[in-house]
Formats: structure tokens, C-alpha cells, sequence
């Protein structure tokens, strides 16, 4: 703005300053276009096209298949489609499941954990560790803890409390949906833990007293001070639990390996065999595409449905 | 201090942005500078080979000093890399799309016709075989397993192995049984006899979707059906084909000869529960190496071939095992096809066939390296008679690989369900069902 009084003869000087930032910021637009776009670009266009093992030394000569891969894959009557039906039904109950559930004990543990007693940094600590583990060492250990013949579930669940009849499998049937949520839970609450924990510190306490003072509970005091405060953390905060829930493909492929049993075969190992076990990699796209769409409508209804006016209060 | 002159500024800008670019355009265009040469001395190849060993360290150990001996004699570099079978697969086909692959490559073999139709590797024309020998030096069962028929072969026989059934001598000999058994019938007989407190009569891997498929392909041969129609379109529903998985999932489900904890078995399991004496009877391809790695010496277990619905195997309905082995191929748009032709010729050459197959177990495809006495263990005798006689390639078919994923997965699901007990030819009818409608090959 102090530059302003220049004569009028200068305009490309001028034009050259204002260029200069847009310049600068060219090689991270570059790379950004390079990693995200142009991947996504590449994902929706072979979703369109014929892709299977004849065309995958030339991939960029398959023929176009115009809708035929969502047909295929959209036609629930159809064994494809109605696995891909079964998946996503499967994934949403997950999902809904596994986010609740790690929303709910990462908040109950950042309020327990919010007044001082002794040894609350090492509790902090541990409650943390499950996140800082790298996922693919932490999800092998559980793999091996939910082993039907040497596992330490059935030891602990069958051999030494009897509260199973018989050994259960955990990796396979029906309980791997139950063993997929545990992990999923075990790996995210400390997420939510760390988060509230952070929105918990900018809550005055001079709230707290006064709610006391007009003799408010311990739970009227969550209900009417520490949740409303935290509205916009929780916002943010289950958001992202969702995406990375509903996309995780380490812990249910890591647990189950290439072929995930009927009752937890969530949508991204679903396309994952859709696509790289058998080839088509036309109509896995296809599939990421609607699993794409979808993730934007549920996000984009959840940012207007949650959006919030200014208070004036 | 005076701030630089924008032009200054516009100029450092333009060198950043050109220096970044410069490294993109950098990255793609190095990998490319292996061009080719008339003489193959002093380039290097890339090989990427299988995991064949007890380990991945295991096969730097036994592939190295080989390589070694291949530079020496002709000039050639090897850059070896070991690719374990889990990633192996997905590697190729990255390697394949990208085309900045290896220049040879070990493959399943059952995987040739469906990377044959890819068009990745080198088809080997009369004329490509002429560089290696010819195509009469391979023994033609292990031919039959190089690609769809009627085309050039995709691939080069390297390995070949068989199914047996292995037995554990003294537990045999405490059941009071005195010989193998040679048909279904007698194997569930004696499993029962063996299947007592925590041990049981047999051992299998019920989550692997490789050993599955091999062994519903055997089982509904045996019951004279096939997975593929001669045209290539899949069949799995016929009666044939759901008899056969049916007999084999309920070995488990209603013979209860196997433990319900192998119905999980995906990381050879069967294999350590075998050497520990806790099953008696393992069915596998050339497992001395690997049971030997386990503790269990080549006295303790007896060999015998896989058994069969009724009579002695052979062909039709008495075949006993698939064509198991691993085929080398080279890169269709290798920048060193001399090199790498001349690498295929010295891993097929009956000296290194003698040396590689011995260490690894295997039989080796090239006839005369067959006359080794190293090949004549009571093991690798049966394997022998086994893939002279009865055993049959898998269906060189391009959806072999879809295939695979689709029933081997039903295969996973319908062993889940034999753990609580028989598994019914409807059920059965129902997996296999679901798995022909998602091929779309």
C-alpha cells in the first residue's frame, strides 16, 4: 500500500511484483497437481474405460467403456453389485460403530483425566501409545493375539476365564466384525483423547465455578459447560474419525490379509481385491469413484447440517 | 538492508521453479539410459527372483554365488532382488504398467497365461528358444504350464515341483497303520485312527488362497470336472466341481480329520504342525526343505503321491497333483534382451539345474539334468513319478488369476463354515455360484 503514489508509466514493474508471489507458490501448485489431482484425474478417467489384464502393458490404449463399469457395478441384482451393496452396508456399520465408540472413551477419558492427581502425565502417556504405534506392528500383534489355536483372546476368554464354551475364531465368521472394531477403537480413541484433551485446556474455569456456584452437578456441568464448548473441536473431530475410518484399508487388510471374511469385508479392501486381485482395474475405479462421491455428499451434508451461526449471547 | 530489485527477485524465482522442474523431468528420464548394446559384456541385468528357500536371506545365499559364476563367464552383471511371494504378483503387474520393470523375472506358473495376455514378456517364439538351447531340452509336462496353448510360451519352465503327501512314519507306526493311504476313502479311514486328544489325521491350510485352489482343482478333476469350459468360460457350478470342493472342505466339516484351527492356516502353519508331530499327514509340494528347516529329518516322514477317488493314479479322473513350479520370463521391453537370454540359458543350463534344483527341493524341467543322482531321494522320486504321470497343469486360461482370488476366497468362506460342521453341496453351490458371476474376464 505505501507503494501506491507510483507514476502510471510503471504498470509492468507493477505487474511484475504482483506476479512474483503466484511464481513463488508455481512449484508447490506444481506439486500439488502432481501428487493429488492428477492421480484422481488418472483414477476417473480408467474408471470409464475397459482396463483389464489385456490392456495393462498399454494401459493408455484400453478401449473406452463409456458407463458399462458402473452399470455393472451399481446393478445390485447382480453378484458384483450386490457384493459391492453388501460391502458398503458392512463399511457404514463399521463405521458408525467404531467412530462412536472411539469419540465416546476418548472423551471420557481426556474429562477424567483433566484434573490434576499423581501420575496423570504417565496415564496421558500411555492412553497415547496405541496412536504412536506404526500401524502395521500394532495390527500384527492383534492378528496374532485373535489366533484361534495359540491366540491370547481365546486363552484369556476360554482357557482361563471359561466365559466361552468352546474357542472362538476372531478372524473369520462372525466375530471378525466384532475383532474389526476392536482394533479400529483400540488404534482411534487416542485420537479423540488428544483432541478433546487440547479443546478441554481453552475452557475457562471461572465457567466451571460459576456453574457450581448455581449449583450445577458433575454431569449438568459436562452437559451445559464442557460440551457446548467443545462443539467446534467434536465437529472437526468426527469428521476426520469418519474418513479415516470408513477409508482404512491397513487394519482390516492386515488383520484378514487378500481375502477379508464375508461379515468385515469393508469397502476399501472390497475394491482392493475388486481391482488388484482380479484385474479389472476399470471397474475398481468405477468403484472408488462412487465411494469418492459418496464420502463428499455425507461430508458436505455434515459441514451444512453441523455449520453454526455466530452466537451473540 | 535494500530489498533486491523485483527483477532480481523474478529471476530467482524462475531459476527455483526451473531447477524443480528439472529434477521432475531428472527422475523420469534416468531410469531409461540402459541402451541397448551388440555385446552383452559389462551391462547389468535386473532378475527378479522368487522366494524359494526357507527364507528371503535364504535365497541371496543360494543365488549369489551362481550369479557370481554367471558374471565370470560372460560379462554380465546380475542386480538381484529376492520379491517375496506376497508382494511378487503386484510387482509385476506395477512393473507392467509402469514398463520400468526387471529384465527377468521368476513367475508362478500357473500365473503365464494370464500375464501372457497382458503382453509384457517376451513370447518364446522357435526362433527366441533357438538362443536358449532349443524347446526340446524341457520336459514337456512342465511346457504345458508356460501359457495359453496355441501361443508362443509366455515363459521358460525353471522349477518344477508336485504335490505328495507326506506322513509322519512313527505316528503311523503307533496307529498300527502300515502303508500309506492310497484313495480318499483310506485316508479318512486312517485320519480317524489318528485324529486323538490334540493331534489330528491331517493337516491343511484353509486360509491360503493358493494352496486352495490347487487342491479344488485336483478334487474336481478326480470327480471329472473343470473349472474352465475348452472355450475359456468358467464352469464352477458344475456337479463335478461342487462335489469335489465339497469333498475336500468337509475333511474338515464331517470327516473331522483336520483341526477346525486350520481353517485360519495362511502363513504354513501346516507345515510347522507337521514337523511338530501334532498332524500326521501334510499334503504339500516338495516340503523336505522346509520340514527340514523346521527340525524334522527326511527318516522321520515317508512320501507317497496324493491319493486318488479309487485305482492308482494317472491321467483324467486319477490325476493327483497340479504342474506346480516356477516359470523365468523376460521383460517384453527389456533394453538387454542378448544379456538377458543368455541369463535364461545359463539358469536353464543342466549344470545350474543340477545346483539350483537340489537346493531348492525341486525337480528339475530340463530332461537331462533329470539323470542326476541328487533327484533319486525317496521324495523327490515320487515328485518325479507324480509329474511324469498324473499331475495336470492348472487351466492356462487368461482369467486363471481371477480364478484364483474368486474361489480361492469362497474356498476361505466355506472352510469358516466347516468348522461348526458338515458343509452341505448347496452351500457349496452357493460360494462357487457368486464366484463364476464376478468373473468378468
Amino acid at each position: 500500500m505505501r507503494g501506491r503514489p507510483e507514476p502510471a508509466g510503471r504498470r509492468p514493474g507493477r505487474l511484475r511484483r504482483i506476479g512474483v508471489p503466484y511464481l513463488i507458490l508455481l512449484p508447490a501448485l506444481l506439486f500439488e497437481l502432481l501428487i493429488h489431482l492428477v492421480p484422481m484425474v488418472t483414477g476417473v478417467v480408467i474408471s470409464f474405460k475397459a482396463l483389464t489384464q489385456l490392456y495393462l502393458a498399454q494401459w493408455q490404449h484400453a478401449p473406452w467403456a463409456a458407463l458399462a463399469n458402473y452399470r455393472i457395478v451399481t446393478d445390485f441384482s447382480s453378484s458384483v453389485g450386490a457384493a459391492l451393496l453388501h460391502s458398503f452396508v458392512v463399511t457404514c456399520a463399521f463405521t458408525v460403530l467404531a467412530v462412536t465408540l472411539s469419540w465416546l472413551f476418548g472423551c471420557a477419558a481426556a474429562i477424567l483425566a483433566q484434573d490434576k492427581f499423581r501420575g496423570r502425565g504417565l496415564l496421558r502417556a500411555v492412553f497415547l501409545t496405541p496412536y504412536a504405534l506404526p500401524v502395521y506392528a500394532s495390527v500384527i500383534t492383534w492378528a496374532f493375539m485373535f489366533q484361534y489355536n495359540n491366540g491370547l483372546v481365546n486363552h484369556v476368554l476360554h482357557d482361563e476365564l471359561g466365559v466361552t464354551s468352546r474357542p472362538s475364531f476372531w478372524l473369520l465368521g462372525d466375530n471378525s466384525f466384532g475383532a474389526l472394531v476392536t482394533v479400529s477403537v483400540w488404534r482411534n480413541w487416542p485420537f479423540a483423547f488428544l483432541v478433546v484433551m487440547a479443546g478441554l485446556q481453552s475452557i475457562p474455569r471461572e465457567l466451571y465455578e460459576a456453574a457450581a456456584i448455581d449449583g450445577a452437578g458433575i454431569w449438568q456441568q459436562i452437559r451445559r459447560v464442557t460440551m457446548p464448548s467443545l462443539r467446534p473441536v467434536n465437529q472437526v473431530l468426527i469428521l476426520v474419525l469418519f474418513l479415516w475410518t470408513f477409508n482404512d484399508f491397513t487394519t482390516p487388510y492386515v488383520l484378514f490379509g487378500n481375502a477379508a471374511p464375508q461379515n468385515a469385508d469393508v469397502i476399501s479392501v472390497h475394491i482392493y481385491q475388486s481391482s488388484f486381485l482380479t484385474w479389472n482395474f476399470g471397474e475398481g475405479s468405477a468403484m472408488s469413484v462412487l465411494l469418492l462421491l459418496f464420502l463428499l455428499c455425507v461430508t458436505s451434508i455434515y459441514i451444512f447440517a453441523t455449520r453454526r451461526r455466530p452466537r451473540y449471547e | 538492508m535494500r530489498r533486491p530489485p523485483p527483477v532480481t527477485m523474478f529471476a530467482i524465482t524462475a531459476a527455483i521453479a526451473a531447477a524443480i522442474a528439472g529434477t521432475i523431468a531428472g527422475c523420469s528420464s534416468s531410469a531409461t539410459t540402459n541402451t541397448g548394446s551388440s555385446t552383452s559384456a559389462g551391462t547389468t541385468i535386473t532378475y527378479w527372483a522368487s522366494d524359494q528357500g526357507s527364507s528371503i536371506a535364504d535365497d541371496y545365499t543360494v543365488l549369489n554365488p551362481e550369479l557370481a559364476k554367471f558374471t565370470q563367464q560372460t560379462g554380465i552383471k546380475v542386480k538381484l532382488e529376492v520379491v517375496g511371494w506376497p508382494d511378487l504378483l503386484n510387482r509385476i503387474l506395477a512393473a507392467t504398467t509402469s514398463g520400468q520393470g526387471p529384465d527377468v523375472v521368476n513367475i508362478g506358473n500357473t500365473w503365464s497365461a494370464s500375464l501372457q495376455a497382458t503382453g509384457a514378456f517376451l513370447p518364446w517364439t522357435s526362433q527366441n528358444f533357438a538362443t536358449i538351447g532349443g524347446e526340446g531340452r524341457f520336459v514337456t509336462a512342465a511346457l504345458g504350464s508356460t501359457g495359453a496353448s496355441g501361443q508362443p510360451p509366455a515363459a521358460v519352465p525353471l522349477y518344477s515341483i508336485a504335490y505328495a503327501l507326506y506322513y509322519n512314519k512313527a505316528l503311523f507306526a503307533q496307529a498300527g497303520i502300515s502303508a500309506p493311504p492310497a484313495t480318499w476313502d483310506e485316508l479318512v479311514a486312517d485320519g480317524k485312527k489318528l485324529t486323538h486328544g490334540g493331534n489330528y489325521g491331517l493337516a491343511i491350510e484353509g486360509s491360503s488362497i493358493p494352496e486352495n485352489i490347487h487342491h479344488a482343482y485336483i478334487f474336481a478333476k478326480q470327480h471329472g470336472c473343470d473349472f474352465f469350459s475348452a472355450s475359456g468360460a468358467p464352469t464352477f457350478t458344475l456337479p463335478g466341481c461342487v462335489q469335489g470342493v465339497q469333498q475336500f472342505v468337509n475333511l474338515m466339516g464331517a470327516d473331522k480329520i483336520v483341526s477346525p484351527g486350520d481353517a485360519e492356516y495362511d502363513q504354513n502353519q501346516s507345515v510347522s504342525d507337521f514337523a511338530s508331530g501334532k498332524v500326521a499327514m501334510l499334503m504339500w509340494q516338495a516340503a523336505g526343505a522346509n520340514l527340514k528347516a523346521h527340525g524334522m529329518s527326511a527318516s522321520q516322514y515317508g512320501v507317497a503321491p496324493v491319493p486318488v477317488q479309487a485305482g492308482a493314479p494317472g491321467q483324467g479322473t486319477a490325476v493327483d497333483s497340479m504342474v506346480a513350479g516356477i516359470n523365468i520370463a523376460i521383460y517384453k521391453n527389456t533394453h538387454n534382451l542378448a544379456a538377458a537370454e543368455q541369463f535364461v540359458k545359463f539358469m536353464t543350463s543342466p549344470a545350474e539345474q543340477g545346483i539350483l534344483c537340489q537346493k531348492y527341493g525341486a525337480i528339475p524341467p530340463v530332461s537331462s539334468a533329470q539323470q542326476n543322482p541328487a533327484f533319486a531321494t525317496p521324495e523327490l522320486s515320487v515328485i518325479r513319478g507324480v509329474l511324469a504321470t498324473s499331475a495336470v497343469a492348472l487351466p492356462q486360461v487368461t482369467g486363471e488369476s481371477q480364478f484364483e482370488q474368486l474361489v480361492g476366497t469362497a474356498m476361505k468362506n466355506l472352510f469358516a463354515d466347516a468348522v461348526s460342521g458338515p458343509v452341505s453341496a448347496q452351500t457349496v453351490e452357493q460360494q462357487l455360484s457368486s464366484a463364476q458371476q464376478q468373473m468378468t474376464g
